[in-house]
Order: C-alpha cells, then sequence, then structure tokens
C-alpha cells in the first residue's frame, strides 16, 4: 500500500506518450521525453493539430510504439471486395465503417478517438463504443481511402484489428427482447396494482360502476403479460415438454394459465375481482431474475474460432508482383508472401527466406521452430523473423487447423440447462404440489362439493415454484456479477454449477502454467567475466532468433554496442559466430559448439565457446506464473487430481513431476486431437473434468471438458471457445473461484426455504378455500421481496468473506 | 364519479408513454454502451477548459 504513495524516483524516466519506462537513452522533444521514436511520432501528430488534450485527460495515455507496423500492411484495404465487407454504409460521399480497436482503453483514447475529424478533415465522424472496443467511423471516400483511414489510425497508435471473421458480417446484435418483455410486464404490473387496491380497500356500494371498471380495466392490461411478456416461459416449457422433461417453467406456466383463466372466469361472470395482480407480478419478478443472470460480457467472445486469429487477407504474388488477395480466395499452387509478424493462413512449402514460425498458439511448442526451403509449413503458425515466400499446398478450409476446427463433435450443442438441480428439485416440488391440491379436492369434494375448483386454481396459483426460480436466478446472477468483478467471466449460470460439480483438473503447460513467451534462463558451466558476458550479449544482439535475444536480456545489457565485430555469422538451426574485439565467439547447438554429437539432453540449451574454449550453456526453463506452484498443491491437498497435458516436449518432465508430486500423470507432445481424447478417457472414468489452457491447441479439449476456462492476457484479446475466460493474474485465486462456485447450490437452497414458509402460509389459506386476492397479492411480492434480499446478501456477504471485490 | 374514470385513463396514459420511451430507449442503442456516454460529457468540458486557459496564454505572451 505505502508504495503507491511514494513518488516517482528520478532514474526512471516514463515516456509521456505510453509511460513506459525510457531506459537511458529517452528521445526528447519540447522537454517532454518518449521512450521511442513511435511515441514521439505519434506526440507529434497530435501536437501538430492542437490535440494535446489527449495528454491531459489522463495521463501516459498512448500505448508503447515500439514494434514497428509494416507500411503497407492495410494494402488489402484497397481491394473492392473486401471494403465491401467490412463498410456497414455507403453512398456518393460517406462511407461508414466499423474497426475493432483493441488498444482503446482510457478515457483519452475515447475522446482522441472521437475528434479524429481534427485530425484529418475527410474524417466527418466517429463514434466509439468503449465496452466493445470499436468505433464507427463516417467518412468521405472519395478524399480518403479506407486503406489511408486505416494508416491514420494506426499512425496514432490504434492499429485496426481486421480479420477473417470480419469478412462474413455476422456480429450478434444484443438480444433485447427480454428487455422489452420486463419493460411491459413491469408497466402492467404497476398498474394493475394500483387499480386493485379499491378491490382490497373496499368500494361503496353506489359505485359498482366504479368496480366493473377497474375489473375490465385489469383484464386489459393483463393481456399483455399474459401473451407476451410470459412467452419467455411458454417457449421454454415447450421445448423441455419436447424433450420429455420437466423443466421448472412447466409448473410455472400451469401457474400463470390457471390464474389467468380463473381471473378471467372470475371477472366475467362477476363473482371476483381474479388473481390478475399476483400474476403479472410472477411475471415481472421472474423476467427480473432472467434478465439478470443473463448479463452477458459484450466486450467478451465466448464462442470464437480460429477466423478470428486469421487476418482477412494476405499478399499474393503474381507474376512478381504481390497483390492482395482475401482468405477465401486463395488457391492451391499460389505464391503467398508472408511478412515478418504475420499469421500462416494456409498448409504449404516454404520457397523463399528463412523461416522461424513460432507455433507455441497452435500447438503449445515453447520454442519457434525454424524451416529450411522445401520444408512444410502448417497454418495457423507466426512467422519471426523477415519475410518468407510460400506455396499453397492446401487452402484455407483444408488446412491442417481448420480441419481439426470442423470436427464434428465440437460442434454437438448438448442441452446443459437440463442438468441443473433447480429443475431436479422443481419435479419433487410439483409432485408434493399436485398431491396437496388433489388431497384439497378430496376434502372439498366429501364436504361442500361446489367449491373444489375454487380450492383447486387457488393452490395451483399460490404454490408455483416460482420461489425456486426467483431463488436460482437472483443468486446465479449476483455470483455471476461478484465472478465477472474479479476478472473471472462465465458464459451463462449453468457453468457455476458445472464448476461445482469438478472432480478433475486439466492445465495446459504453455501459457497456461507457463507465460510462454518469457524463458528463466539458467547458466551452467564455468563463471564468466563481466567483460566476456558484454561480448556475447554483443554477438548475441546481433541475431533475431528470441533465444539470442533471451540471452540479451540475461546480460543485462539493454543495447550492447555492436562495434567491433567481424566476421559475424548466421547458421540457421545451427548458432552464430564471430569475433568481438578481438575474442572468437560461438554460440549455439551443442553440436555445432561442442562438436561432440553425445551428451545432447532433450532441454533446449544454447552452448557458448570463447576462443575455442567451451565455457559452458544456457539452459532455458519455462518461466512459471507466480504462485503456480502453491496453487497447484493446494488443489491436490483440497483433493482435485491434476493432470498436465502440452504440446511441447519433455524437457520440462523433471521440474513438473517435482511440482506435482510423483503419481500426477503429465502427457507431453500431445497434439490438439490427443488432448480432446485424454479428456475423453478421464469423462469415460466417471470424473467432472476442467480443462485450463489457452491456445487453439487447446480448443478441441476446452470444448470436450465440461468446463474449459480460457487463460487471457487481457480479457479483451483472442481466447479459444470456452465456457469461461478468465485474467491469467487471477489464476492462483482458482481454487476460490470453485468454492465460491459450490457455495451457490446452498445459497439458491437458502433463499428457497425462506420462500417456502410463504408457500405454507399461503396454501395454508388455498386449502381452506380462504385464499381472498388480497392476500395472494400480499404474500407474493412479500416472498419475491424476501429472496431478493437473501440471496443478494448472502451472496454478497460471502464473496465478501472469501475475500473477493 | 366518472373524473375517476377519467384520471384514470390521464395516468395510465402518462404511464404508457414512459414505457414508450423506455422500449424507444433501448430500442435506439443507449444501454450498449455504458461508459462511453459519461466520460463524452466530461471531455466537452475539459476541451472548452484547455480553449481559454491557451487563448490567455496566447495573448499575454507579447505583453511579456
Amino acid at each position: 500500500m505505502s508504495n503507491s504513495f511514494v513518488p516517482q524516483t528520478s532514474t526512471a524516466v516514463q515516456c509521456f506518450h505510453c509511460g513506459e519506462d525510457c531506459n537511458e537513452k529517452p528521445v526528447i522533444i519540447q522537454e517532454k521525453s518518449f521512450c521511442c521514436e513511435g511515441c514521439k511520432m505519434v506526440y507529434e501528430i497530435l501536437n501538430q493539430s492542437g490535440m494535446c488534450d489527449y495528454y491531459a485527460i489522463s495521463k501516459n495515455p498512448g500505448t508503447s510504439q515500439r514494434v514497428k507496423i509494416r507500411a503497407d500492411k492495410f494494402a488489402f484495404l484497397d481491394d473492392k471486395k473486401i471494403q465491401a465487407s467490412l463498410l456497414s454504409f455507403t453512398n456518393e460521399s460517406e462511407t461508414h465503417v466499423n474497426f475493432y480497436l483493441p488498444q482503446m482503453h482510457c478515457s483519452s483514447c475515447l475522446w482522441l478517438l472521437e475528434n479524429l475529424h481534427r485530425l484529418n478533415k475527410n474524417v466527418i465522424s466517429s463514434k466509439v463504443n468503449f465496452e466493445r472496443k470499436e468505433a464507427d467511423i463516417v467518412f468521405d471516400h472519395r478524399s480518403i481511402s479506407m486503406h489511408q483511414l486505416a494508416d491514420l489510425l494506426a499512425s496514432i497508435g490504434y492499429e485496426p484489428y481486421i480479420s477473417f471473421n470480419d469478412l462474413k458480417k455476422n456480429r450478434p446484435s444484443l438480444n433485447a427482447s427480454k428487455i422489452y418483455k420486463l419493460g411491459v410486464a413491469g408497466f402492467c404490473f404497476a398498474n394493475i396494482m394500483l387499480l386493485s387496491f379499491p378491490e382490497y380497500l373496499g368500494i361503496d356500494s353506489h359505485e359498482a360502476y366504479l368496480q366493473g371498471a377497474f375489473r375490465y380495466l385489469n383484464v386489459l392490461l393483463s393481456l399483455p403479460v399474459f401473451f407476451y411478456s410470459s412467452s419467455e416461459f411458454y417457449i421454454s416449457a415447450w421445448k423441455s415438454l419436447k424433450h420429455r422433461f420437466l423443466n421448472i417453467d412447466a409448473p410455472i406456466v400451469l401457474a400463470v394459465v390457471v390464474a389467468f383463466g380463473r381471473s378471467l372466469y372470475e371477472v366475467f361472470s362477476g363473482t371476483g375481482a381474479g388473481y390478475f395482480d399476483s400474476m403479472s407480478g410472477i411475471v415481472f419478478f421472474m423476467l427480473v431474475g432472467r434478465v439478470l443472470q443473463d448479463k452477458t460480457y459484450q466486450e467478451l467472445s465466448f464462442e470464437r474460432d480460429y477466423k478470428a486469429y486469421f487476418p482477412i487477407a494476405v499478399m499474393r504474388i503474381i507474376d512478381g508482383n504481390a497483390v492482395s488477395v482475401s482468405l477465401p480466395e486463395i488457391k492451391l499452387n499460389d505464391t503467398l508472401l508472408i511478412h515478418n509478424q504475420e499469421l500462416i493462413p494456409a498448409d504449404g512449402i516454404l520457397t523463399m527466406g528463412k523461416a522461424l514460425i513460432d507455433y507455441s498458439f497452435v500447438t503449445g511448442e515453447s520454442i519457434p521452430v525454424e524451416k529450411q526451403m522445401g520444408e512444410i509449413i502448417y497454418a495457423g503458425g507466426k512467422q519471426i523473423a523477415g519475410n518468407i515466400e510460400m506455396l499453397v499446398i492446401k487452402e484455407v478450409a483444408q488446412s491442417y487447423l481448420t480441419k481439426l476446427w470442423n470436427r464434428a463433435e465440437l460442434h454437438t450443442e448438448t442441452v446443459l440447462e437440463e442438468r441443473s438441480f433447480v429443475h431436479l428439485l422443481s419435479r419433487y416440488f410439483t409432485v408434493i404440489l399436485f398431491t396437496i391440491a388433489s388431497l384439497a379436492a378430496l376434502y372439498w369434494y366429501i364436504h361442500d362439493s361446489s367449491r373444489i375448483w375454487q380450492v383447486v386454481t387457488a393452490v395451483l396459483i399460490v404454490a408455483c415454484p416460482c420461489a425456486l426460480l426467483l431463488s436460482n436466478t437472483f443468486t446465479n446472477g449476483n455470483i455471476l456479477r461478484r465472478l465477472g468483478r474479479n476478472q473471472f467471466y462465465l458464459r451463462n449460470a449453468q457453468t457455476i454449477e458445472e464448476i461445482a460439480k469438478v472432480n478433475y483438473i486439466v492445465f495446459d503447460k504453455t501459457g497456461t502454467l507457463t507465460t510462454g513467451r518469457y524463458q528463466d534462463i539458467v547458466y551452467e558451466g564455468v563463471s564468466i567475466e563481466p567483460s566476456i558476458i558484454k561480448k556475447i550479449a554483443a554477438l548475441a544482439a546481433q541475431s533475431t532468433h528470441p533465444m539470442s535475444k533471451a540471452i540479451v536480456e540475461w546480460s543485462g545489457e539493454l543495447q550492447p554496442k555492436h562495434t567491433g565485430i567481424k566476421s559475424f555469422q548466421e547458421l540457421p538451426g545451427k548458432g552464430i559466430e564471430g569475433i568481438v574485439d578481438g575474442d572468437s565467439i560461438v554460440m549455439g547447438s551443442a553440436i555445432f559448439v561442442t562438436k561432440k554429437t553425445e551428451g545432447t539432453t532433450l532441454q533446449s540449451a544454447v552452448y557458448v565457446s570463447v576462443n575455442n574454449q567451451v565455457l559452458g550453456r544456457f539452459g532455458f526453463r519455462n518461466h512459471y506464473r507466480p504462485q503456480i506452484p502453491a496453487l497447484l498443491q493446494q488443489l491436490q491437498k483440497l483433493g482435485y487430481p491434476i493432470c498436465v497435458l502440452s504440446g511441447d516436449n519433455a524437457g520440462e518432465q523433471q521440474n513438473l513431476q517435482k511440482l506435482l508430486g510423483i503419481g500426477a500423470p503429465i502427457y507431453f507432445n500431445q497434439k490438439p486431437e490427443d488432448k480432446l481424447e485424454v479428456i475423453k478417457q478421464f469423462q469415460l472414468l466417471g470424473k467432472k473434468v476442467m480443462m485450463i489452457g489457452d491456445g487453439l491447441n487447446d480448443a478441441g479439449a476446452l470444448k470436450q471438458a465440461d468446463v474449459g476456462i480460457a487463460i487471457s492476457e487481457n480479457s479483451s484479446h483472442f481466447t479459444p471457445a470456452s465456457d469461461v475466460i478468465m485474467e491469467a493474474s487471477v489464476l492462483p485465486k482458482l481454487y476460490q473461484y470453485i468454492r465460491l462456485c459450490k457455495a451457490n447450490k446452498q445459497l439458491v437452497m437458502t433463499a428457497f426455504v425462506v420462500s417456502i414458509l410463504y408457500n405454507i402460509v399461503g396454501i395454508s389459506f388455498a386449502v381452506q378455500g380462504n385464499l381472498s386476492p388480497m392476500v395472494a397479492a400480499i404474500l407474493m411480492p412479500a416472498s419475491s421481496l424476501s429472496i431478493l434480499l437473501v440471496s443478494f446478501g448472502a451472496s454478497n456477504f460471502l464473496s465478501w468473506k472469501m475475500g473477493f471485490k | 364519479m366518472s373524473v375517476i374514470l377519467i384520471l384514470l385513463m390521464a395516468s395510465i396514459s402518462v404511464a404508457a408513454l414512459f414505457l414508450a420511451a423506455f422500449l424507444w430507449s433501448v430500442r435506439s442503442g443507449q444501454y450498449d454502451d455504458e461508459i462511453s456516454p459519461p466520460l463524452r460529457m466530461l471531455h466537452d468540458n475539459s476541451i472548452s477548459q484547455n480553449i481559454d486557459t491557451t487563448n490567455t496564454t496566447t495573448t499575454l505572451k507579447p505583453i511579456n
């Protein structure tokens, strides 16, 4: 806590634009320091247009511009077909387009993006949707092209993210029908209550015509409730009946229909006022519960498939010219130009350049793979060293990755909802209810058969399991909200129950237990003098290989001086060598450096020799997320067996086994379908499996598992389809989340028991044939409100006790 | 006592107006983004202030 009050020490200069550490050599302009040229450039652009308010609204609002964007990255936007698929409206003078801008994060961003027209007068207007991180931009296409617009956004640090997914405009619109139904139900409920008051308080006999008027108005007002607002429940009940299943909505529909029918009869026969207020009240409160429970996270998508990762277009080489082509149009035998940091969209053969491909997202391998000309490269990998050319041997839809995704078994939607204990409970409840109703009917048949109908309908109305439904939806809704506030986002309420049932946990390694990108380096061997370390770093800095980069980082040299390097050579797949200030240094694989073939281990290592003397080696270890060992031990202690599935090689086996204990199953070299199979095997043994993963390679397993949790470094970024999206930083708290989900059931039951008390009172009136509309009208809101209080109060108290926000 | 009925009609139609307003506000997407509108409002203010201050500094400069 105290740290936050200590002012920044003067040694670390923050970038005026992005707030990052400026290291030793900040770029200084107008007494402001920047960490890199990119950030400075953004500042200059904004300064020229007098838009430095950007920096006044929030402090260091930008994002780091150290990684430069390729100049013609958005060239594909000149393609008319791609343009047409992206824009939402166009006429002769203006075009509307919607861009996803993942860099958007603060109010400065909002201000800048909504003032784009001040930066470029050809932009007519722009409107930001902050939750979705999208901007609707209207521009004059006669003076600025979509390509230029994208470049403009990129130049101020908001690079639009345009993926293959955008080709088909299938953005789900927010389903507001429940909200409409709720609004209508609320309106009718309130007015019916108002109109029922005279009935309860008594109307003078000489004003009897008023009574009739009020009753008929009630009938009118109840029509929208019965025919429109309640349709939610009719549909759900009908669906479950068609599956020969009695869900909780069925008895509720029965109660609504009975209440409506009896009330109509009473009004038209002039025998009473009916239960319109109770009926509309029930529907209103139940809709409130549903709406609360169905809160969705607009900014997240639980249904992403590979299309969201793929670019919308790549460069195809035709007669020596690179022309952009959209993904579905890529044909066999096309030659594609893949730039640095771009995704490979289709399987193909490398024909030019040196490929260094990061498959971590597809296969889970933590170290990029080098490929030589003539080798096959698979779709989904990311090229990270220079530009390459490739010959397509399989179209996008046929490639290894897409085929995996399109496997039929991943798309069978199971009807999850009906597994909920609430439906089971409601069935018992319904049985009890019918028993009471028939006993009451029997009793009245003997004593006063004219009142049977009245009593039975009263019992059915007052005792419908709406209290159970209410307690369930309100508690679920509140727990979902609580979890979401703590960066644990559930796809729907049913997931809470599924999490509570889990008894087996499977982790992915790369990107989940480890951070994937960062590697710990361990140096083993003769100690090296600091002056030699500097030279090694200088040599390593010449190479773009991630291992070299890691060694530079390890050396602590931020910007190694690269003067005095002679005869530098990089041999793909082997290593690098060169003479630094008179010392000949060789770094690379064991065979390359030591010239011996034996003694090489699986573990990736870089050997180093100076002047033909082998000094030692750099071992690379996966970097585990903080507190992961503690979490694994905690889970095991609490009786959750743990298994680790990794697409990586077995280099990390010993380390992992130490973490998990001797018995724990750990599988390496798992292809995506292997992972899915392993999960299936566990399920066949009767386990409820929770799978926690992050990459495309886990997508099948995530879907197969009873609960699939996708780990995300940044919730706005890309996660495979899953039931839960979880911020990586809260992973150590996994057990607390499970506990809260487990508590959910008890909370629902508690609220339900409270409401049963009201039901008992109501039924005792009903079986005696004394359920006046007034008693029903008091009992119904009272029970609903107490359920609300109990479920909100108890779940808030519990989550507070568990240390949640 | 038909005045009660007239008042009743009046009150229900006012309530219906509000219902219509609510439905319209949902349909027109006013609840789609709950973050930007409040921020947008703040910015209107900060810009006008900043313009004021820059104006005063520029006018002051020649005097110094």
